[in-house]
């Protein structure tokens, strides 16, 4: 079953989770597992620019580019939108974002 | 059990149990100033300790310790008789460590001056212990050299003046400076941690015990270095508390505010001290710039 390019990311509920920016990463707080995470640059921004309405990992890619200088570390030859693809699987499967699987627009 | 008693330290009320009689009298000498009772056997106790035989033999032949109570660890090895106070002390932090819910339980110690608390964190052997009780015993108030109770709810922290347990060259340094002997338990030689001595905390730090105070510093030290003053960014606080807590997962959500809410309001600081000399004199120019 191949519909990641098609699969689109949400924000999870608000209070779902707690956020901490501290110096040099953010503090997540998970309330349904009870587990802490630290999270590095880009995944506190994907949580920032993440709402309710789901976007595919193109548009995110897209928005991250356009508010942020990028530049990969050591990944110089991945896509962005392949990095944050991977990011955003890795969020979901911790409960951090919503991922869902969709056939494209309007779901 | 044969013999027991119940002890209060800070928040917390033990019932200590033990199959000999020597341990108890050890305990109720070392804990008699402590309010609520302290050594009485009266009263309702958060925590039981059971100074056992390892065996119903082993009571009189070889007596040998092993550390039971509401909280046990299977692997723990047993101690000889003649290190039991070793044994309650190890059996009194178990249950603290693993029952303890009603505050964020960080491994270090701590003193207050001026209202304000200073909290020592680092692995064993970083001399935090030795520093608190060095502070303890020069215009500070001792608040606890094992245990500092964070209440995540209000910020502030709980007093927890245990009886100090002076390792190895604490002894010698901290004997030179304290003048009553009264204060000291027997010499523990040989025990699996070295040498051990028990150090009753000033009668001030007991008698105000239930006073809790709010955090003003956070330090990390480090023992056997060159002198060195150190920020620590608010992210490696933040990991290095999560790792000093013994139950920060237990506590959950509450943790997570209390410890981020402390990061946040203060300043966090590694030091490095070749002497107890210089980490007192690194606390008092750090505790006055921070209050400047």
């Amino acid at each position: 079953m191949q519909d990641d390019e098609a699969s689109r990311f949400a924000a999870v509920q608000a209070d779902a989770i707690l956020r901490e920016p501290l110096d040099g990463f953010e503090a997540v707080y998970h309330r349904s597992s009870g587990l802490t995470h630290l999270l590095a640059e880009p995944a506190p921004q994907l949580l920032d620019l993440l709402t309710d309405t789901p976007l595919t990992v193109a548009e995110i890619a897209g928005q991250l580019e356009g508010a942020y200088d990028l530049v990969p570390d050591g990944e110089a030859d991945i896509p962005i939108a392949e990095i944050v693809a991977h990011r955003l699987e890795e969020l979901a499967a911790l409960g951090l974002v919503l991922k869902v699987a969709g056939k494209g627009p309007g779901r | 059990m044969r013999h027991q008693c119940s002890i209060s330290v800070g928040p917390a009320r033990f019932r200590i149990g033990s199959a000999w009689r020597a341990p108890i009298e050890q305990l109720r000498r070392l804990y008699a100033d402590y309010p609520g009772g302290a050594c009485g056997n009266d009263g309702a106790a958060d925590f039981t300790v059971r100074l056992e035989p390892v065996s119903p033999l082993r009571r009189l032949f070889r007596p040998s310790v092993a550390i039971a109570g509401d909280y046990m660890l299977p692997e723990a090895a047993p101690l000889a008789l003649r290190h039991a106070l070793l044994a309650a002390e190890m059996g009194m932090n178990l249950q603290m460590a693993l029952g303890w819910r009603r505050h964020l339980l960080l491994h270090a110690s701590a003193v207050e001056r001026d209202g304000r608390a200073v909290l020592m964190t680092g692995q064993s052997g970083s001399g935090k212990s030795t520093l608190s009780a060095l502070l303890g015993e020069g215009g500070w108030r001792f608040l606890g050299d094992e245990f500092v109770l964070l209440d995540p709810a209000t910020g502030m922290v709980h007093p927890f003046p245990r009886m100090i347990s002076l390792k190895n060259e604490a002894i010698g340094a901290m004997e030179a400076i304290v003048g009553d002997p009264s204060r000291f338990g027997p010499l523990l030689a040989d025990t699996p941690k070295g040498a051990i001595r028990h150090l009753r905390p000033a009668a001030d730090a007991i008698a105000r015990q239930g006073e809790t105070v709010r955090p003003a510093l956070l330090l990390f030290p480090r023992f056997g270095h060159d002198r060195a003053i150190r920020p620590v960014g608010r992210d490696e606080a933040f990991v290095r508390l999560t790792q000093a807590s013994t139950n920060y997962v237990t506590l959950g959500e509450r943790s997570f505010a209390g410890l981020t809410a402390l990061i946040g309001a203060v300043p966090s600081l590694a030091i490095d001290y070749r002497s107890g000399t210089e980490a007192q004199q690194l606390v008092e120019q750090l505790f006055a710039e921070q209050a400047a």
